[in-house]
């Protein structure tokens, strides 16, 4: 027969009271989110905002979507779409990143807007 | 044909199918997991190119309606939770109101973000060859929507941008391409979702799902909360770039 | 190779999936994952006819350097339309959606997949993608190569762009849908008995390929769909005017397009399994290896796409990681190629038509991938880069690999497939038209690639010419070597002579259910209890048990 250490998805039940300490939690990380947005915290602004984000989604997909209580497949299944997708954005970005031309010169990928246009000598 | 809850033919038990519909769920919403990749790579190459460009076309976001539009759809996906709560403890009675309730809050999601959509259109900030992100700013009387302090901030905001990239207009262009391109692809899986839902409700009220076969609402909820992840990530990413000036 | 004893005529079946039910709308209708897979062969191959055709005018064209044929601007329609039909609408499913969808639930012991309705959405999603494109053909064509390169596809072409654009996009969720069934149905629907271990190889092979389908295509539909709206629409990311980067689209495009080739081969290196085990009648020598392979190259090949991308303008530290990775996937081909080749020591071998098109695979497989190495290298690359070296190579792969494990598996299981044999000796000779045929036309296409003659001109120094008859002069002899397994496959399945449920034999669940199969597959769920391609242990193929050597060679019967 198919997969043996398959559980019947149904069989655990996420009570209520989960599903409510979880949206209020949720609710509270989005007003969290918003604040930090207003504080100036530099290059990391983004790097908050995305970990409290990622920390959202957890909680939506451990707890609405019943991951935590899904077969180790799917928990495969959930870890390869995020691995992939980091793959996608790491792998292109990072030949971005890695520009340097024959002078050791960072160059761009179109143009920074940061650096004035005539840097080249 | 085949009534509703009824094994399908190429199964061996129910289990069987519920099994593989779980399964086929969660492996197409990781193709879509790679679909709105490929566009969050493209934005985020975008923002860390343009970051002036990206910063003033957030702030011409509001973001009363983007984290209201949160609230909205985090709730939408609590009462969806709830809908598959009680298809598994066989409350049949709650669950067409759950389903109504999830279905109510998305068209309210769709409502906000009409509203937002015409602002744009409006004012001028549609990708294309009228596209000018100064257009409020020169043209106050044509913007009555927004407060003339809140146009002296923007106009501010706007300047210093342009002195950092005095090309910004073109590359706020690539800003909105993003907002029009994330929040258009999100919107139009919320409508097929909605669509799923209200196959869901009619098939809930005839009393069709029970704790052995309540598969459908499973899978409808899977992917309605995938739909709301999507904008877990969006409301930062568009609307939370650069508040902090 | 001896005629047998005279065995009791064979007959048909009384009834199975051919003759269960009659009419157009039982066919358009049905969701019998046997007839789903005829449809699709249908599509695909008149798809490959229109190919064919572009290839056609393309050799033509090219049999004069100054281009007498067509303008520069047509040439350019030509090989554009030559790889969008033959690679989204025949290579990408033709051994999937024909033979795996035919076969996988029969390997398994399945009553069908696990969404037969799903697969029937599929074609029909196929077949929207398809119109799309069949309309931009007509209306004139696109001209941008198949590769759609901004800002030429998005903003500076006058070529039917959009309309191919949405064909491609559509008919990317048909592979979606049917890598997204073959996995469930792996997984959930196989027999009792049937383990992972005891799988098919060609079911491993089509369970890699889902997982590069499910996770690569949707990559290449947000790439078309944002090329379409910046073309209609004037969103900017591809954009250079705008501050948008075509190298972003390359990225994109190629991290699908890249293990779309994967896409393409892995399907094939299942049905080699098949057949080397087959008519080598022995076990395939590492198993375990040669389904850790597959896996294999579609992880790899998810890492290795900016290859492509070399002479673009790319991080020359990207670059080198790129290359490197390129090197690294080379390694399980190498693997598989290995183990068929020990597969073949020692066993029993016989010639037929499968087997023919077995070795044909193995040895253009084998120069193709070769080939690649020189491509993957950084330095070799920027010589042989966008020549014919790079065309040669990859249809040494495509067509020398890939088409001829499609008409390896075609032959092998036609008589599972329609109940009757094709006609053998025709069958071998046509296979030996198509391997002659092949190399004529693309042998020549190395020579040319190394001494500099670039893809996609519509005109080339003088010098070349030798080379280019040659190759057009292959191409007609290759057409033969298609059009003839065309003519006599189709008049065998009215008219060949009765296969029987197992004329090989061979191992696989498939072969003990009759031939054709009656629509529900097995009238019975069958219980594994044997090893893959154990030839040893099966008395049920009355095969002589005395000794290996002594065993009589695999024949259809003659």
């Amino acid at each position: 027969m198919s997969e043996q250490e398959h559980q019947e998805h149904s069989e655990h039940i996420v009570p209520p009271t989960t599903y409510l300490a979880i949206i209020l939690t949720l609710l509270f990380l989005t007003g969290t989110t918003v604040w930090a947005a207003f504080v100036n915290l530099g290059r990391f602004n983004i790097v908050v905002a995305l970990v409290i984000a990622t920390m959202k989604a957890t909680l939506v997909v451990l707890f609405f979507m019943h991951a935590k209580y899904s077969p180790k497949r799917t928990k495969l299944i959930i870890l390869a779409g995020i691995f992939w997708l980091a793959i996608l954005l790491f792998m292109t970005l990072s030949d971005y990143i890695s520009r340097v031309d024959y002078r050791g010169v960072r160059f761009p990928m179109t143009q920074v807007i940061q650096q004035l246009p005539a840097q080249r000598t | 044909m085949h009534r509703t809850g009824e094994l399908y033919g190429q199964f061996k038990t129910l289990e069987q199918q519920k099994e593989s519909a779980s399964l086929g769920m969660w492996i197409f919403l990781i193709t879509e997991v790679m679909f709105f990749g490929g566009i969050m790579l493209a934005y985020a190459l975008n923002r860390h190119v343009y970051f002036p460009a990206f910063a003033a076309g957030s702030n011409t976001l509001s973001l009363k309606l983007g984290a209201f539009n949160t609230v909205v759809l985090l709730a939408s996906s609590f009462t969806m939770a709830m809908a598959v709560w009680s298809s598994q403890v066989g409350k049949k009675n709650l669950i067409p109101i759950f389903l109504l309730l999830t279905i109510t809050l998305g068209f309210v999601f769709f409502g906000v973000k009409y509203v937002e959509y015409s602002q744009k259109f409006e004012h001028h900030l549609v990708p294309g060859k009228k596209f000018d992100i100064f257009f409020c700013v020169n043209n106050p009387s044509s913007c009555p929507d927004v407060a003339p302090d809140e146009l002296q901030e923007e106009s501010k905001l706007l300047d210093e941008a342009k002195a950092a990239d005095p090309d910004l207009n073109s590359h706020a262009q690539l800003y909105y391409s993003a907002y029009f391109g994330m929040t258009g692809l999100h919107a139009l899986h919320m409508v097929i979702g909605v669509g799923l839902l209200l196959w869901l409700l009619k098939n809930s009220l005839a009393g069709k799902f029970t704790p052995q076969w309540n598969t459908p609402v499973d899978i409808v909820g899977l992917y309605w909360h995938f739909v709301d992840i999507v904008w877990i990530y969006l409301f930062p990413l568009l609307y939370l770039i650069d508040r902090h000036k | 190779m001896s005629n047998i004893a005279a065995t009791p005529a064979k007959t048909l079946p009384e009834h199975h999936y051919l003759n269960a039910t009659y009419g157009i709308r039982s066919w358009l209708l049905t969701v019998d994952h046997k007839r789903i897979a005829l449809l699709y062969l249908a599509s695909v191959t008149l798809f490959f006819f229109i190919g064919g055709f572009f290839a056609m005018m393309i050799r033509l064209h090219l049999l004069t350097p100054s281009g007498y044929l067509l303008s520069a601007d047509t040439y350019n329609r030509m090989f554009t339309m030559h790889g969008v039909a033959m690679i989204f609408f025949f290579l990408i499913p033709s051994i999937p959606a024909v033979l795996g969808n035919f076969f996988i639930p029969l390997m398994i012991g399945a009553k069908d997949l696990a969404f037969p309705r799903i697969n029937l959405l599929s074609w029909y999603v196929y077949v929207v993608g398809a119109l799309f494109t069949l309309y931009s053909m007509i209306s004139g064509g696109l001209d941008t190569g198949w590769t759609f390169y901004t800002p030429l596809s998005t903003v500076y072409s006058n070529s039917a762009v959009a309309p191919a654009v949405i064909g491609v996009f559509i008919t990317g969720f048909s592979s979606i849908l049917t890598g997204l069934n073959f996995l469930v149905t792996i997984h959930t629907m196989r027999a009792p008995g049937m383990t992972w271990f005891r799988l098919p190889l060609f079911v491993w092979a089509h369970y890699a390929t889902s997982i590069v389908m499910i996770l690569g295509t949707p990559v290449v539909a947000i790439t078309l769909a944002l090329a379409g709206m910046e073309r209609l629409f004037g969103l900017g990311f591809f954009n250079p005017a705008m501050g948008g980067d075509p190298i972003l689209f390359q990225h994109l495009f190629w991290f699908y397009s890249h293990p779309a080739v994967y896409i393409m081969i892995l399907p094939a290196m299942g049905v080699i399994s098949e057949l080397i085990a087959t008519f080598a009648r022995k076990q395939l020598f590492g198993y375990h290896f040669v389904a850790a392979a597959s896996l294999a190259i579609a992880v790899i090949g998810f890492l290795v796409w900016a290859h492509h991308m070399f002479v673009t303008g790319q991080s020359t530290y990207a670059a080198l990681a790129f290359s490197f990775l390129t090197f690294l996937v080379a390694i399980p081909s190498a693997v598989k190629v290995f183990n068929w080749a020990a597969t073949l020591y020692g066993g029993s071998i016989s010639f037929d038509t499968p087997m023919l098109y077995a070795f044909g695979f193995l040895g253009l497989f084998l120069i193709g991938g070769l080939t690649g190495l020189f491509l993957g290298c950084l330095g070799t690359d920027i010589h042989i880069h966008d020549t014919y070296f790079v065309v040669a190579h990859f249809h040494y792969i495509m067509v020398g690999g890939a088409i001829m494990g499609y008409l390896g598996g075609l032959h092998f299981w036609w008589p599972k497939m329609t109940g009757r044999m094709y006609p053998e000796w025709l069958a071998r000779i046509a296979a030996l038209i198509l391997f002659v045929g092949f190399n004529l036309t693309f042998f020549p296409q190395f020579l040319l690639g190394y001494l500099g003659m670039p893809r996609r001109y519509h005109v080339y120094p003088p010098e070349f010419q030798v080379y280019n008859v040659m190759s057009t002069a292959g191409a007609s002899i290759l057409a033969i070597g298609y059009l003839l397994p065309m003519i006599y496959l189709t008049w065998a399945a009215f008219y060949g002579k009765v296969a029987g449920e197992n004329p090989w034999p061979a191992t696989g669940l498939e072969w003990k259910t009759p031939s054709p199969p009656p629509t529900e597959n097995f009238p019975v769920t069958p219980v594994v209890t044997w090893e893959p391609y154990d030839f040893h242990h099966r008395p049920d193929l009355g095969l002589d048990p005395v000794s290996t050597h002594e065993i009589m060679p695999a024949h259809g019967d003659d």
